[in-house]
């Protein structure tokens, strides 16, 4: 298997309110609600992070987790071009190399866009403008943000494509997106991408709608960019053995919030709170025996209307009655620090998560 | 419809609202029969100035260009196929006959006058010879003379009927009743001058000689079906595209459904033609196919007036009652609209249960689904049209449809019932062109008053572009019980031999093609037809005509609703204007002449 | 799958060619079809053609005649392959000491109006082709950018506002809207004279006749298009792509005027095709309503007089025009949509 993490990433105390972070991206308290017709969706509620450059995290919760709205709450999504549609209410802070981008000129945020934060879709095929060469969609790209002529832009894509590993890239650059595999599609997505250099890098489900061979690699050629460009990455997923191989630091999301946060080795190996558990009991794994029937989660996400109270993995929670005074219903636990850099939310003592972790859950990953 | 559900409070209301509508008018223009010169601000004649009588005559100046407006173009231009009234009236722009409709206005309209005859026709005693010498100086628009072998040629045309179908075929049935004559185009004479019945002993003189005597010959002259034709300017089928011209106006060009544009012919003169004035110097035919926007030009006074002469659109013509009156005529248009009962429908084998139907109608609201008294014309009272010789109008009224029975007589009604044998009543169909609305409206207010009496009538609306086959076959109306069929009928020329002799005759009942439709087959009146194409004296012609209609009425197979009138318009540049009964209440085309 | 794009011309041109063979080969069972509608239908129906084709008067001689001079009593295949000889070499009438020439290319000769109908046609197709390419001009240009505007402003006035309007365009029927603004502009304020004047005569006047008929269908079909466009734009603006040419920073004009509207005008100008199509034939109101002397009006006219060699005729180049129509979509689809080139 795959390396894991070098020295926890800056993940550190939520710092609030304080105006001059040190991090290069600091996201503070953030909450993306949606009004709807059935009541205020709270999509993200009070998120707190923070990466430095060259550094990567891996955000990791299930669908409706809130992990796609937070990514797109960076890069000024839920704003721009939203016509008509009820405006989404986002609060907080987000600050990146210095400039907070909730409060910053709409226009200033989008040159920002491509330029300083580029993202890469979970599905390259949607994703891509069907009715365009790759060339001409990297193309544009660059020449939104470098005045240069068709000429450079185009050479310039075609390096990029022959960076990110595409055969015969001054061919294939006046492709159409469905003349390429599902594989070479995320390679040209990654390489518009960074076309740019851009210094954040956020990989939504990058690998979901691949093959798996095709996963591994496209894992591996985001890890070797991020080397070679020095960007600081997030990636974006449901699948813990993704970030695993590629994170830093790994932050887990539960119904719109954080509730377990850490190094990789720590959060994969040493999980402190029971979804986490669960996620990794449904991580498929080519180590393990494909007989033995994996551990899901079990019940559904719950409704970003109206949270459970107290806390909001309960229902589902096969632990939920084990701290006293049925306090698990009733307050909502804050993150608390269970270990070196190691946040969780959770009521339990730090010694029933030993216990049950060591008895009931350890033996069968 | 509304009329079944009209009140007779709401009919005093409506009557009240026209009597108010004519007082205003006729005070509007000035008061009466201002014919000359009279007229509104706009420079119209005035409301039915040009009815039946000249108005504006001196106001018409040499040149101009008469606008016609259509929404139809002719089934031919050609004299030999043409069977349209607007196509007869519009023809003689171009076209010269033997004798033709005197240009004056009403009754004198239909008389007959001679055009390139120098007079009318030198009849023998028996009534079996006819003689014509031409007058001089009549020519072609290429300056030949126009010569009696042209006439027959043009005549002779019609018995080519696998070529030229569509025009009457009366002189065919008369000259030739055992079509033995091929037509010239199977003629294998030299000159094609085979037909047997007309001869041309010199350019000038033309005999035509009758098998059997028929004093209607001369009308079946004047029709213009009987225009000369030269046989080398003859392109048989496509002649009606550009007809060579005998009269004071050629075609300049014409696209048919599109356009049409007549200008003068130089080489017609004034001094050979006792006829026509030929005041404009040009003629134009735009054709709409929006009856709407058609009336609603004509209304704004971009044409003069409408080629079809059928009247205005209801839109139309409220629009025009309202605001231009002036520029209306209320003619009759010589048609009749009735009811007639087949015989073979039970129980209208019975005289009485015919009559039982005639009582129980409301001859008013009959009249109303027509349009009413201006717009629909006078209550029917008889089956012979005012334009014909020998027509009483209203003053003949067997069934007092007019006065005491407008309303339906449902006493009489039953007691024609009791006769018959159905003093219940009975059940019967009515059978209405589906694409007519106020024939469909006449059904239903029939339907309405029936019903009084204790017939019930059902409605069968027939695809009125089938009528032919639908009702014209007397199998197929016994077979769907057709004891009722709405129909109307206007003479093709003013005789009761032009008008009743296909409705009336016992020889016109056909297998298919029937107009007969009532089926009478009365040796009284078919005698009295035979009386009539043998007697020459026109007073005694229109005596045997009023007999022939007694007894059609007599027999109750006729119900008919009203003496049609229409609305016509005439744009307040027209000048000699006035209807003629000779093209059954249409403005005779030929002398129309433009104010400057 | 293709490789690259070096076979993009090639692939055209066989798609190209595949269509144009598609669309002969309909054009020949078009012409089939058509043929046995007129001749083989009445036939079963109990119906004698050749009455259809004399009219009003049915002399039996005339009949004869006519049967005759079409040829109604050869086998129908002697028939339909007879009308195939006409379109190229011509075709000669003749009956009753009467010959009537129909130089090629001969769709038919009407016994009503004495024309052979291809010169009908070619008189009548520009009328028709006019109005409907000016009216197509017009209501792509507003229907477009209305209904692009409605799906900026979803929910807004303007765009409840509009929507309104264009249900109204839709619901409400050419000869009301036609009459309504026939009375206002022509009769009552007198601004436009509104009747038709050939092209060939005077230019103003032609285009004075025009512009009504031209508002009027524009009108109609602007509503439709701007419904069709406000629905696909606003599908278009959720899908991915769009996201992405955000991300990439680009300006909302740009994402909206290329990235979005690119997708949008797929389905408009499929849209527009069968609609230009089927107008070429199916004008009938608009030109009847205006007194235009087009193709719709000539049929409408054929039909009341039972003309069949110009119901005939129309037909035959109304489906020529749908399916060239639909030929010039395909191609501008494999020009805007690279997918298509491949299938």
């Amino acid at each position: 298997m795959t390396e894991l993490s070098k020295s926890g990433a800056a993940v550190g105390e939520p710092v609030k309110g304080s105006p001059a972070p040190s991090a290069f991206l600091e996201v503070r308290d953030l909450k993306v609600h949606f009004p709807t017709d059935d009541g205020l969706v709270k999509s993200v509620d009070g998120l707190t992070f923070s990466l430095e450059k060259g550094k990567t995290l891996g955000i990791v919760g299930e669908s409706g987790s809130g992990k796609s709205v937070t990514s797109l709450g960076i890069m000024g999504l839920h704003t721009a071009g939203q016509y008509g549609k009820r405006k989404a209410q986002i609060s907080g802070e987000i600050w990146l190399d210095g400039t907070e981008l909730l409060s910053a000129d709409p226009d200033h945020v989008r040159k920002l866009r491509g330029r300083e934060m580029a993202m890469i879709f979970q599905d390259p095929l949607s994703a891509l403008h069907p009715y365009y060469t790759i060339g001409q969609q990297i193309v544009e790209a660059y020449r939104i943000h470098h005045k240069v002529d068709k000429k450079v832009a185009r050479r310039r894509a075609i390096e990029m494509l022959d960076r990110v590993g595409i055969p015969q890239p001054d061919k294939r650059v006046d492709s159409y997106p469905h003349e390429f595999s599902g594989g070479m599609r995320q390679r040209a997505m990654i390489a518009m991408s960074l076309v740019n250099n851009p210094e954040l890098l956020i990989a939504d489900e990058p690998t979901t709608a691949l093959d798996v061979t095709v996963q591994a690699q496209i894992l591996d050629l985001i890890r070797d960019l991020q080397k070679e460009f020095g960007s600081a990455v997030i990636v974006i997923t449901h699948d813990l053995g993704v970030v695993a191989e590629l994170s830093d630091d790994i932050l887990v999301m539960y119904g719109g919030r954080c509730i377990e946060r850490g190094p990789a080795e720590k959060v994969f190996y040493e999980p402190k709170h029971p979804y986490t558990w669960g996620l990794l009991g449904s991580m498929p794994r080519l180590d393990r025996d494909q007989t033995e029937r994996l551990i899901p989660v079990k019940g559904s996400p719950p409704s970003l209307i109206n949270l459970p109270t107290g806390c909001a993995f309960n229902p589902r929670c096969a632990y939920a009655d084990v701290p006293k005074d049925n306090v698990t219903r009733t307050v909502r636990p804050e993150l608390s620090e269970v270990g070196s850099q190691h946040w969780a939310a959770c009521h339990m003592t730090q010694e029933q998560r030993e216990r049950i972790w060591t008895e009931e859950i350890a033996p069968k990953l | 419809m509304s009329t079944q559900r009209t009140t007779g409070r709401r009919k005093q209301a409506v009557a009240a609202a026209a009597v108010v509508a004519a007082l205003l008018s006729t005070a509007a223009c000035g008061g009466g029969d201002d014919n000359d010169g009279g007229g509104s601000k706009s420079g119209a004649a005035g409301f039915d100035a040009a009815n039946n009588k000249v108005a504006q005559a001196s106001a018409a100046k040499k040149g101009g260009t008469l606008k016609f407006a259509a929404a139809q173009d002719a089934d031919s231009w050609d004299t030999t196929r043409g069977y349209y009234g607007f196509m007869w009236n519009f023809s003689r722009y171009y076209s010269r006959q033997l004798v033709t409709n005197a240009t004056e206005p009403g009754a004198k309209g239909a008389a007959v006058t001679p055009d390139l005859a120098e007079k009318t026709a030198e009849i023998s005693d028996d009534g079996k010879t006819y003689k014509y010498t031409l007058r001089d100086g009549v020519t072609w628009e290429d300056g030949k003379p126009i010569t009696s072998k042209d006439v027959k040629y043009g005549i002779e045309r019609a018995w080519a009927q696998d070529v030229l179908s569509g025009g009457p075929i009366y002189l065919q049935q008369v000259l030739d009743p055992k079509k033995e004559y091929k037509g010239p185009y199977k003629d294998k004479s030299a000159d094609k001058l085979g037909l047997k019945a007309i001869e041309t002993p010199d350019d000038k003189t033309i005999v035509f000689k009758l098998p059997e005597a028929n004093s209607d010959f001369e009308e079946m002259l004047a029709l213009t079906s009987a225009s000369p034709v030269r046989q080398d300017k003859d392109t048989k089928s496509k002649y009606g595209l550009k007809p060579f011209s005998s009269g004071p106006y050629k075609f300049q060009s014409y696209t048919p459904n599109k356009s049409l544009i007549l200008v003068r012919n130089t080489e017609w003169k004034q001094a050979s033609d006792p006829v026509r004035k030929a005041y404009p110097d040009k003629i134009t035919v735009n054709f709409f196919t929006n009856a709407n926007d058609m009336d609603q030009r004509l209304i704004n006074g971009d044409y003069d007036l409408d080629l079809g002469q059928t009247g205005l659109s209801p839109q139309g013509r409220t629009n025009a009652l309202k605001q231009h009156k002036e520029n209306l005529d209320n003619p009759v248009s010589g048609y009749i609209r009735y009811a007639v009962f087949p015989q073979s429908v039970k129980p209208f084998d019975n005289e009485h249960c015919r009559k039982a139907v005639i009582y129980g109608a409301d001859h008013e609201s009959l009249q109303t689904a027509r349009g009413g008294p201006v717009a629909g014309g006078d209550i029917g009272t008889n089956m012979l049209p005012p334009s014909v010789p020998g027509s009483e109008g209203q003053k003949y009224d067997p069934y007092e449809s007019a006065t005491t029975n407008k309303n339906g007589n449902v006493a009489k009604a039953k007691e024609e019932l009791k006769a018959c044998g159905k003093p219940n009543g009975f059940k019967t169909t009515i059978a209405v062109r589906n694409n007519k609305p106020v024939e469909v409206a006449t059904a239903e207010s029939l339907q309405a008053s029936l019903k009084k009496v204790g017939i019930t009538v059902d409605i069968d609306q027939f695809d009125g572009a089938q009528t032919t086959g639908i009702i014209g076959s007397p199998s197929n109306v016994k077979k769907k019980g057709y004891g009722i069929i709405i129909m109307g009928w206007g003479p093709d020329f003013p005789s009761v031999q032009g008008y009743g002799l296909p409705l009336w005759s016992g020889d016109y009942i056909l297998e298919s093609g029937n107009n007969n439709f009532a089926l009478i087959k009365d040796k009284t009146i078919d005698g009295l037809f035979k009386d009539y194409t043998k007697e020459l004296d026109d007073a005694k012609k229109a005596e045997i005509s009023k007999e022939i209609n007694h007894k059609v009425m007599e027999g109750g197979y006729y119900l008919p609703f009203v003496f049609e009138k229409f609305i016509n318009w005439r744009s307040s540049r027209l000048a000699n204007v006035y209807t003629s009964d000779g093209y059954s209440g249409q403005y005779d085309f030929v002398n129309l002449g433009l104010k400057k | 799958m293709a490789r690259g794009t070096a076979a993009g011309p090639r692939a055209v041109l066989a798609y190209l060619i595949r269509r144009l063979f598609a669309a002969a080969v309909m054009l020949v069972i078009i012409i089939l079809v058509v043929f046995g509608i007129f001749f083989l239908v009445p036939r079963w129906a109990g119906v004698d053609p050749a009455t259809m084709f004399v009219g009003k008067q049915a002399d039996p001689a005339a009949i004869e005649a006519v049967r005759q001079k079409l040829g109604l009593a050869d086998p129908i295949f002697a028939q339909v392959w007879e009308f195939f000889k006409g379109l190229f070499v011509g075709r000669t009438y003749s009956g009753g000491g009467d010959v009537t020439k129909c130089a090629a290319p001969c769709f038919g000769y009407s016994f009503r109006s004495e024309q052979a109908i291809w010169p009908v046609l070619t008189d009548r197709f520009p009328v028709t082709l006019a109005l409907a390419l000016g009216a197509a001009v017009l209501w792509l240009l507003f229907g477009v950018a209305a209904g692009v505007l409605s799906a900026l402003k979803r929910g807004s006035l303007w765009d409840r506002g509009a929507m309104i309007v264009a249900l109204g365009g839709v619901s409400l029927p050419i000869y009301f809207t036609g009459l309504l603004s026939l009375a206002i502009f022509s009769y009552g304020l007198g601004w436009i004279d509104a009747q038709y004047v050939p092209l060939e005569e005077s230019f103003t006047g032609w285009f004075g006749g025009m512009i009504l008929p031209w508002v009027t269908l524009a009108f109609l079909y602007a509503a439709m298009y701007a419904r069709i466009t406000r629905a696909t734009m606003l599908e278009v603006l959720g899908e991915d792509y769009i996201r992405t040419a955000r991300a990439k920073g680009l300006t909302e004009p740009v994402v909206i005027g290329k990235h979005a509207m690119r997708s949008t005008m797929t389905p408009i100008l499929t849209m527009l095709g069968m609609d230009l199509g089927a107008l070429i034939g199916g004008a009938i109101l608009t030109e009847t309503t205006f007194s235009l002397p087009g193709l719709g009006q000539a049929v409408l006219k054929a039909i009341s007089d039972k003309d069949l060699p110009v119901i005939l005729g129309v037909t035959l180049i109304t489906s020529l025009a749908v399916i060239i129509a639909n030929l010039l979509v395909d191609l501008l689809y494999a020009v805007i949509d690279p997918r298509v080139r491949l299938s």
